[in-house]
């Protein structure tokens, strides 16, 4: 009988909570001051409205959050979002595939327009859209004989987001379409396979986590946009009012509790959307 | 299943090449191209000496200084905070690190009428501390301290998101040779890293710049619309689009929009002079 027992493996050292002391210095200003100006700009003032949601009875927090008007603008906002978003799943995939596989004449060009809607004002895209999709605008007109009436309704809308979220699409999907090796197509051919079965067994399965970050990332910027919207939206009760608008129409009316009410229920859709493209992208990371 | 001898199994036939680039012309030139040119038709519809008067108006003035002076303060503090930010994320391992990234990317998530009405609840007549202001005479809710909080509030991860994953990539190893041959913190910062970061500094810059002077929702709800006096430009051209002054509105648009193309035309040569590290959204 030994002393010591062998057989038991030795518990490896418990990592220290910080493992590695970098030898870099200003660790602890730096977090510091990250952590004090995050917290003084960002995390309390978001605090400050769920106190201020909470701060009125459970019942008349549901009714000013849920409201039929309420209602009614989350709709619009999810449902324009979630059309526009797909509208751009569409157009962006082809347009990144463009801008990353073919040679075409201006095409730096285009692709520094791509990322127009990060660069322009969201006021100037909101006037710019409703001048051009009005009855009296370039395409309004020509959409008008056909009975398809775009600025001032929900339409309008998703055209606005269109414009708004069509970055997000491309230039996520962009990078990993450069990635794609060649090869695998190749040997996809090599072994039968057709260019319909390649793209849609080999070439879009690659591409998905990026597609879906890509939508998800232009969904939720397109729920709480308010500048591009307003202008083309009609913003009539029940059928054209995003809810951006109804917190700030609650305002206006001095309705504090109302507008941190909805505000509550719009900033829980945002973590949830944080909370789903960080899930993407580690599923992402995980496949790769 | 060849149509052309010479081509890989990879490259599109001609006719499918021709039938993409065909709809991606057609998509960006009714989504992106068109509203662009709209600007300048519009504000140019009664001829230029108009568009220019619009311009000169002093209520346009003040609203073009107001929003200079807001990108003035926003834009270093922003970039202040990303550099600490960057530097504390990625020349440093400590737990929670994930979660500080989220955080910091947060406002990105959040409407920008959420970021304007935060900083009602807070600074407002019945917010927090809307009494303790009011006693001591100090505006922050309907004046400019106010719009600079809503526009640090909305731009405020540009920066440090542009730095963290390129300053991830870049390691420590430099920083830590010029610390072990003597250097102090700062002097590591200036002559080490800065020079590694200057392109992604200067590119996160550019981003938040634009945003900064073309906010608008944040802006909207904090700042009170007083003309000449807390109307920055894009409220401006709300106020004037209402009036139904479409040249007056299309005028300060198309201010914006050379904004917007200049910026453009920077980041893509800050693009060609050090190549993006993958970045997801802005």
């Amino acid at each position: 009988m030994t002393a010591i027992d062998t057989t038991r493996p030795v518990a490896p050292a418990r990592p220290p909570f910080f493992r590695r002391r970098s030898a870099v210095p200003g660790f602890a200003l730096t977090l510091g001051l990250t952590i004090a100006v995050l917290s003084t700009v960002v995390l309390i003032p978001l605090f400050a409205v769920a106190l201020k949601a909470g701060h009125q009875p459970p019942s008349e927090f549901l009714k000013e959050a849920f409201s039929a008007r309420a209602l009614a603008a989350y709709r619009l906002s999810f449902g324009a979002a979630f059309l526009a978003a797909a509208v751009n799943g569409v157009f962006g995939l082809v347009t990144a595939w463009a801008l990353v596989r073919y040679e075409f004449p201006l095409k730096g060009l285009i692709n520094g327009l791509i990322d127009l809607p990060f660069a322009l004002p969201t006021a100037v895209a909101g006037i710019a859209l409703t001048a051009l999709y009005a009855e009296t605008g370039w395409i309004g007109a020509l959409a008008k004989p056909l009975g398809w009436k775009i600025a001032y309704t929900p339409l309008g809308v998703v055209v606005a987001l269109t414009f708004i979220g069509l970055p997000f699409v491309v230039r996520t999907l962009e990078p990993v379409m450069r990635d794609l090796s060649a090869d695998v197509e190749e040997a996809a051919a090599t072994l039968g396979a057709g260019r319909i079965d390649t793209i849609r067994r080999v070439i879009l399965p690659a591409l998905m986590p990026a597609w879906l970050t890509g939508f998800a990332l232009a969904f939720a910027r397109g729920v709480g946009e308010y500048g591009s919207v307003i202008f083309i939206a009609g913003n009539m009760p029940y059928r054209s009012e995003i809810a951006p608008l109804l917190i700030i129409i609650q305002l206006e009316e001095y309705k504090y509790a109302g507008a941190a009410a909805i505000a509550v229920v719009m900033l829980g859709v945002s973590f949830a959307m944080l909370f789903v493209i960080n899930a993407i992208q580690a599923w992402a990371r995980r496949r790769a | 299943m060849s149509d052309h001898p010479h081509r890989l199994a990879h490259e599109d036939a001609p006719w499918l090449k021709a039938v993409v680039l065909t709809v991606v012309a057609a998509f960006l030139v009714l989504v992106l191209l068109l509203p662009m040119a709209v600007v300048f038709v519009e504000a140019l519809r009664k001829g230029l000496d108009p568009a220019l008067e619009a311009i000169r108006t002093p209520d346009a003035q003040a609203a073009i200084k107001l929003t200079l002076i807001t990108a003035a303060i926003t834009v270093p503090f922003n970039a202040v905070f990303g550099v600490c930010a960057a530097w504390a994320v990625a020349k440093h391992r400590f737990p929670g690190k994930a979660l500080l990234i989220t955080l910091i990317d947060l406002p990105f998530s959040v409407s920008p009428v959420v970021a304007g009405l935060i900083y009602v609840l807070i600074f407002g007549a019945q917010g927090w501390f809307g009494e303790w202001l009011l006693d001591h005479d100090i505006k922050i809710i309907f004046a400019l301290p106010g719009i600079v909080l809503a526009t640090i509030f909305v731009t405020f991860p540009f920066v440090a998101r542009e730095l963290i994953p390129l300053m991830q990539e870049q390691g420590v190893d430099e920083e830590e040779a010029a610390v072990s041959m003597g250097a102090s913190g700062l002097r590591t910062f200036w002559s080490v890293t800065a020079p590694n970061i200057r392109w992604g500094l200067l590119y996160g810059v550019l981003l938040c710049n634009a945003r900064a002077m073309g906010e608008f929702g944040a802006v909207s709800v904090v700042s009170g619309h007083i003309r000449g006096l807390t109307n920055t430009m894009p409220l401006h051209i709300e106020i004037l689009y209402n009036e139904y002054d479409f040249v007056g509105a299309f005028s300060v648009a198309a201010l914006l929009c050379l904004l917007a193309v200049v910026t453009l035309v920077l980041k893509t040569l800050l693009e060609i002079a050090q190549p993006p590290s993958r970045r997801v959204g802005h």
